[in-house]
């Protein structure tokens, strides 16, 4: 018996939606204006690709989401949760509070209920001082009524998460189970500030998380549509409803991975660079096992400095709707700022009074929309040298994500991808596969679940080699747990880290398994 | 004298990036101990060399150890507090005024924090004008000031007071005992008095880097070419521009070396340039021609904002002009050369000054 999935993915000038059967062809997509509430505009979607595709709604099994509402949210500074923000690290850390280089007014907001209680461990795993617990109950008992999420950072917690945990436990104890709570050591890395700062964003977005999976869950039943229903998120795979209201952190950036697992999922392709150009922006990204490539820097999120993992996108302000000014002495220059999704209004080429990138390539030949006639009047020669600057910047771009000079496979999926020609330079071969303007929503409906182990073992029992299996199996059967298919399992991300000075070589391992929907 | 503030701390941390020749560690930690300490006592006072009395007690500050710890045990603050404490009682002298052993990186913005706390000025010189990797590639070395009576102090309030035989020992030690105090702590070293600072120190160089910072961040605000400005600020010649294409590295020794290819552009097209870098960059290079060596400073600079880019943060692709700054003449003796010039690191050449290698002595 067939059963279909959709996938919908929210960019900045569109909404995307797929529906796929089992064996993921695609039955039909749409591409709808992204609202400024973004729900709207995703229920949009929904409901029009579900009514072209004459599915049965009872037989869509699956619905994935990748949206931007936690990115807006954090951006507008707006719908935040109350959050109180707790560190562990005194005596240590005092030289900089929680929040010191975020910008004032999301630090207003964000930063009412703040602590630094004793605690925290060596770089070894030693405890630096013994936990106080005594202050923890103490500004549990503080904050009850007062905060609806904690954000709970301590120093070394990637090393030792102990005393997260047992404030953890505290505060749920104290406050019930209506508090969120969010850990430093299931988001973030080394670099205490940065792991903070990602952890109290994380704690302020829990409620904007929780009502965007009840509206989508509600909406689908408005349809008459069962789907269990699943987040992406930025490592390209997918989360349960349960899990995206408790990191819903992690959904940030899920918009160019699923460009980049569409891209990869369309072409075949494990191994390549992707140019998605949409209406406003054009984003180049990394595969590498079919998988992006994740960012090793510090990563600004609405001015905030952090370090979990984010996929290694370099942006630039080129897309479809991208404005193209011309002046006087026949110089010109290209956007930053788009038209977006009125392109279909404003563009030259569709009757409308705004030179954009578009009008350039169709007035060009390189591509056709609309009426050409309408462009017939420009100076083709400028026109030439607009082009071949919008080109120049895509391969700059291009050049600039590789790790070495040798050319590689390019794919270049998105709406605005049509404005960009078969041969670019550093490119071995440049791929535009079917269905490139949704490759989005395609990569949102097609992700993997994965499960995750992240604990410390001890290596002298069984040997390096032994204790990695160990754990890969872990991880594999959390994965198999979250439902997916234990015959396409593989294990995406592993990495250790040998914790010095304790007894049996205790070594930290993090492996994530990822596989189909079984 | 006069008064640093925010936005001073803003433009001096840019300052030292560029004067940590790709090293020195992440000014960030510091910039931000900076801020809090400025927002909770006011603001620094920098006190010029000339209003140093010659008899006053001088203690430079700064943090040894793993950067790496640092950023994640982030420092309580009053550790150099009780550094400072134990070095009065020991030497039976009050302390005059703090300084900077090292103008690259984070150990620049450390000592600013600790005078705001302290309410002690800062004196604006260092030991290095640049950033260095070891203890005793500082100029009071050169002029016979030992690092010892110094003080190492950890967040949990342990303090340790070495006196030892001479740096390397220092050193050894030192290291050893960091390990213990869990991989971060404060030192106060090299005392001194006022006289000797004078002769023996790098004057003004927290105003040089600040004023890096502000024309590297006005250019930016006016999208002008910062890089003029940089160059004219610290007599430096633009060495190369172009693109990187290949970095090899490898970690040897602790130190975290290699090799980046960058491929000439503008007027250096059809040409390849080599930078060599042992934590911090040491000498640059085309196929036939040296164009920049230690002790001389050799900064990666991006090409579109003028920041400077540390050697972790080369990358391929990255678009970037190289320049090349006169040291300070007291790394150019013989002594200074011993210590920091290219024979110590590994690289057989005698050293030769930016101005001879660029052909502009005269300027």
């Amino acid at each position: 018996m067939t059963n279909y999935r959709i996938g919908i993915d929210v960019g900045g000038t569109h909404t995307d939606a797929v529906i796929l059967d089992e064996l993921y062809n695609v039955i039909s997509e749409v591409k709808s204006p992204t609202s400024e509430d973004v729900s709207s505009g995703i229920y949009q979607a929904m409901r029009e690709v579900v009514k072209s595709s004459d599915v049965p709604v009872d037989k869509i099994q699956y619905a994935m989401l990748g949206t931007t509402h936690c990115t807006n949210a954090i951006v507008e500074r707006k719908r935040l949760n109350k959050v109180a923000v707790i560190r562990i690290g005194a005596p240590a850390t005092l030289a900089i509070k929680p929040l010191v280089g975020v910008p004032d007014d999301l630090k207003d907001i964000l930063g009412k209920h703040m602590y630094i209680v004793r605690g925290g461990h060596e770089f070894d795993g030693r405890e630096i001082v013994q936990l106080d617990e005594e202050h923890i109950y103490e500004i549990a008992n503080e904050i009850k009524g007062h905060v609806d999420s904690v954000a709970i950072t301590s120093v070394f917690s990637p090393v030792s998460n102990s005393h997260e945990t047992k404030v953890a436990e505290i505060i749920g104890k104290v406050l019930g189970n209506d508090v969120a709570l969010s850990l430093s050591s299931e988001i973030g890395s080394v670099g205490l500030l940065e792991r903070e700062n990602a952890t109290i964003l994380n704690a302020a977005i829990v409620d904007v998380a929780r009502l965007t999976a009840d509206g989508f869950v509600q909406a689908l039943k408005k349809e008459g549509i069962h789907a269990k229903v699943f987040f992406g998120q930025n490592d390209g795979t997918l989360m349960s409803v349960e899990y995206t209201v408790k990191y819903p952190i992690l959904t940030i950036a899920c918009g160019p991975t699923n460009s980049l697992r569409g891209a990869s999922y369309l072409t075949d392709k494990s191994d390549a660079l992707v140019v998605d150009v949409g209406g406003t922006t054009t984003d180049v990204g990394v595969l590498i096992s079919s998988f992006p490539r994740q960012s090793s820097l510090a990563v600004d999120i609405g001015g905030v400095r952090t370090n979990f993992r984010m996929p290694d996108i370099a942006s630039i302000g080129l897309g479809g709707g991208t404005i193209v000014r011309i002046n006087e002495q026949g110089d010109f220059e290209i956007g930053p700022d788009s038209v977006g999704h009125q392109l279909p209004k404003k563009g030259l080429i569709f009757g409308g009074d705004t030179l954009t990138t578009t009008d350039v390539a169709v007035a060009l030949g390189k591509a056709e929309l609309g009426n050409r006639e309408l462009v017939s009047h420009l100076n083709l020669e400028l026109l030439e040298r607009i082009y071949d600057k919008m080109v120049e910047l895509v391969e700059e771009t291009i050049d600039k994500m590789k790790t070495s000079g040798d050319p590689v496979p390019v794919i270049l999926v998105g709406g605005g991808s049509i404005l960009f020609p078969t041969q670019l330079k550093g490119a071995s071969e440049v791929i535009k596969p079917n269905s490139f303007g949704v490759a989005n929503a395609i990569g949102s409906a097609i992700s993997q679940v994965s499960g995750q182990v992240e604990r410390i073992f001890s290596i002298d029992e069984f040997g390096r080699e032994k204790t990695l299996e160990l754990a890969k199996g872990m991880a594999r059967q959390e994965a198999i747990n979250a439902g997916a298919d234990p015959d396409e399992l593989q294990i995406v991300d592993l990495e250790d880290i040998p914790l010095a000075y304790l007894p049996g070589n205790a070594t930290k391992i993090r492996v994530k398994a990822a596989g189909a929907l079984a | 004298m006069r008064l640093i503030g925010k936005e001073e701390i803003e433009n001096i941390a840019i300052g030292a990036a560029l004067l940590g020749t790709g090293g020195g560690g992440d000014p960030y930690i510091g910039k931000l101990m900076a801020l809090q300490a400025i927002e909770e006592y006011g603001p620094i006072k920098l006190l010029n060399i000339n209003e140093v009395p010659d008899d006053a007690l001088i203690v430079p500050s700064a943090m040894m150890g793993a950067p790496t710890v640092m950023v994640e045990k982030v420092p309580n603050g009053e550790e150099a507090v009780e550094a400072f404490n134990s070095i009065k009682e020991y030497l039976g002298k009050e302390v005059f005024a703090t300084m900077p052993i090292e103008a690259g990186g984070v150990n620049s913005l450390l000592p600013l924090a600790l005078a705001a706390r302290l309410g002690l000025p800062v004196i604006d010189a260092d030991g290095m004008g640049r950033a260095f990797p070891e203890l005793q590639m500082v100029t009071f070395f050169l002029n016979g000031v030992s690092a010892t009576p110094m003080v190492l102090s950890d967040e949990k309030g342990n303090n340790l007071l070495l006196n030892t035989i001479n740096s390397v020992w220092a050193e050894r030690i030192a290291r050893t005992a960091t390990i213990e105090m869990g991989g971060s702590v404060m030192l106060a070293i090299y005392p001194m008095d006022g006289k000797t600072i004078k002769a023996s120190s790098i004057s003004n160089i927290l105003t040089l880097e600040e004023e890096i910072g502000r024309s590297i961040r006005e250019a930016k605000r006016h999208n002008e070419d910062p890089i003029q400005e940089v160059l004219k600020l610290t007599k430096g010649h633009i060495l190369f521009q172009g693109k990187v294409t290949d970095i090899n590295r490898k970690t040897q020794e602790g130190f975290a070396k290699g090799t980046a290819s960058i491929e000439g552009t503008h007027e250096f097209k059809e040409n390849e340039c080599f930078l060599h870098f042992q934590n911090e960059h040491l000498l640059a290079e085309t196929k036939d021609k040296v164009l920049c060596m230690t002790p001389d400073l050799i900064t990666v600079l991006d090409s579109d904002t003028g920041m400077p880019i540390t050697t972790e943060g080369l990358k391929y692709g990255a678009r970037c002009v190289i320049i090349g700054m006169p040291c300070d003449p007291m790394w150019r003796t013989p002594k200074g050369l011993e210590v920091t010039g290219p024979r110590y690191f590994g690289y057989d050449i005698d050293f030769t000054p930016i101005e001879t290698l660029c052909g502009k002595e005269s300027e």
